[in-house]
């Protein structure tokens, strides 16, 4: 009797002693995430790789492998050549729109008036709200008939009804129109981060500055623009990120057009492997974010250091 | 004269500008607003001052949007996919954040950046193998397939936040627990997580608005009307041929929108703090 319960006493012990190992528990609690990751991000990316090196359809879904053909099928296109360089227009467009917009922003908020805590709140907005909805919003405020930005312009005398702009009809107007829908989304990320870097710069030094004689532009470009420099860039890297990589914009404002003068990687890659079924094509448009993801990767891993200095 | 004119013109400035901000955000969603409540006749109608109503407002896009679409069933489609999407990353998230502030040893820094790097391969690269790996398990055209798929960007980014979070706590309150004769595991269960329940309301808030903020992947793997979360229903299933209704468009993307702005401003500063890996106190 007593040796069975110092037995069950001793195997509970014995249990526990694994699991009050740090290493093992700890690899324990770690192992259903990177589990998951593993197998529904990890595996998933290689056979993007696979998809792109092989001949596979969603009609013929044969594995037969066929080296970088469909790369250079891909290069060879003008309409890719043309959406590479889109994408690039579109993604640094976007991000230097939205960075002017949230410094100045940032610097408004930065000072004590009253309902500064609504007007933060409202211009969170974009950034909150669903981007796919918010965009049908601005589909329709750029509609070719009844926009509302036309109709104020016409009200203003700037412009006429006969020769008012068709926004989304017409290739440059369509390039700027998802630029600035994707600035707006963009610009309040922006603002909160220049806010949270510049609240963090300590006082104390931008006194000890001003006594030893800096003016306003001297503290503002030699203190707080190195000192919050860090957190900007990772806020660049996740914004730059989203942008090169996104769809839903473009997909939803003008869907490439007019004749692919808005076709980004992501909307390609979309519309050739998912629309058309070429698995393999659309596979190796979209490995062809994955240099600048890599660059931006590293940037983001030399920010994430050196901000613990 | 001058000196007095001044301050009074810098003042007037400074709220112009903030009105500048003000307008530029918020307009788009006080044109889904006036737009939902508007009748047709006053839509449609380019002579009419847009900015106001010319004809008394109507609830008839909001009675359209829930008697004659799926709306109610897109709603619906959201609230589960939430749910177990929340679920998922709970019970994966909080152990992993937990270890990985206290447990996994020397290379816990390097884990836990590349946990969180995964949340930066974007859903445009993976689409197409992942519409192929749930044809294959026969969850295509199904909302399943966005409970399966959605924790792969909410996983990474909540044990990150609780990560940084768990670190705050001091560890102390472990050893006392463990003095006292707790497992290293029991500390946890009962010392630390019931200190966590603010960072835990957090990502269920952040997995929550994460989910109904999805677009890419509803897109890619789901098209029948009646599995389509909310986001997609609104943006893909209100054109009817070629026509826009755009009153109803509206009246749906208001309703989305407002649940996830609320949450936003709310755990605004903690998302913050996340986001930046704990730079900035």
């Amino acid at each position: 009797m007593v040796a069975i319960t110092e037995k069950t006493l001793l195997r509970g012990w014995r249990y526990q002693f694994v699991l009050d190992q740090p290493r093992i528990l700890g690899a324990l609690l770690l192992s259903p995430a990177i589990l998951y990751i593993l197998i529904l991000v990890g595996l998933p990316f290689l056979l993007a790789i696979y998809y792109a090196l092989s001949a596979y359809t969603i009609y013929n879904p044969s594995y037969h492998f066929v080296g970088l053909r469909n790369f250079t099928d891909v290069l060879q296109s003008d309409i890719f050549r043309r959406t590479l360089l889109n994408t690039f227009v579109f993604t640094i467009g976007s991000q230097i729109l939205g960075l002017i917009l949230g410094k100045f922003g940032a610097l408004l908020l930065l000072r004590p008036f009253p309902g500064r805590k609504i007007v933060r709140a409202l211009i969170v907005l974009p950034w909150a709200v669903p981007i796919a909805l918010a965009t049908v919003a601005w589909e329709w405020m750029f509609d070719s008939l009844y926009s509302v930005i036309n109709w104020t312009l016409i009200a203003l005398g700037v412009i006429t009804r006969t020769n008012a702009p068709n926004w989304l009809g017409e290739p440059t107007l369509a390039m700027l129109c998802v630029i600035i829908v994707n600035a707006w989304r963009f610009f309040p990320f922006a603002i909160v981060i220049f806010l949270a870097g510049i609240t963090a710069v300590p006082q104390d030094v931008l006194d000890a500055a001003t006594v030893d004689g800096a003016g306003f532009w001297r503290r503002n470009y030699q203190i707080i623009v190195p000192m919050i420099a860090p957190i900007v860039t990772i806020g660049v890297i996740f914004g730059t990120v989203f942008t090169f990589t996104d769809l839903s914009i473009v997909y939803l404002l003008t869907n490439g057009g007019p004749v692919n003068a808005t076709q980004v990687l992501g909307n390609l890659g979309f519309q050739i492997g998912i629309v058309s079924g070429d698995v393999a094509q659309g596979a190796a448009v979209s490995l062809f974010m994955l240099p600048v993801l890599f660059v931006l990767v590293i940037l983001m891993l030399r920010f994430i250091r050196r901000r613990e200095i | 004269m001058r000196k007095m004119l001044e301050p009074a013109v810098k003042e007037g400035s400074f709220y112009i500008a903030v009105a500048f901000f003000v307008i530029l955000a918020a307009f788009p969603f006080y044109w889904m607003l006036i737009t939902a409540f508007k009748s047709n006749a006053d839509l449609y109608n380019i002579s009419n001052t847009p900015f106001w109503f010319n004809e008394p407002p109507t609830l008839e896009h909001f009675r359209y949007l829930f008697e004659q679409t799926l709306f109610a069933r897109w709603l619906l489609n959201s609230l589960i996919i939430g749910i177990c999407v929340v679920a998922i990353t709970l019970v994966t998230a909080i152990p992993a954040g937990y270890a990985l502030a206290r447990l996994a040893g020397r290379n816990a820094e390097a884990l836990g950046i590349g946990i969180f790097l995964t949340y930066l391969v974007p859903p445009t690269l993976l689409f197409l193998p992942l519409s192929r790996i749930i044809t294959l398990i026969g969850l295509q055209d199904s909302m399943w397939s966005l409970v399966l798929v959605y924790p792969t960007f909410t996983i990474p980014f909540c044990s990150w936040l609780l990560m940084g979070f768990f670190r705050t706590v001091p560890r102390e309150i472990e050893e006392a627990a463990i003095v006292d004769g707790c497992s290293l595991f029991g500390s946890f269960i009962k010392m630390v997580l019931p200190l966590s329940l603010p960072a835990i309301l957090t990502v269920v808030i952040f997995t929550f608005t994460l989910t109904l903020q999805e677009f890419v992947y509803a897109l890619t793997f789901i098209s029948s009307s009646s599995q389509k979360p909310i986001t997609l229903g609104v943006a893909t299933d209100l054109v009817r041929g070629d026509i826009f209704f755009w009153g109803e468009l509206m009246a749906g993307a208001l309703i989305a929108s407002i649940p996830v702005a609320i949450a936003y401003n709310l755990f605004l500063d903690r998302f913050i703090a996340g986001i930046t890996g704990g730079a900035v106190k």
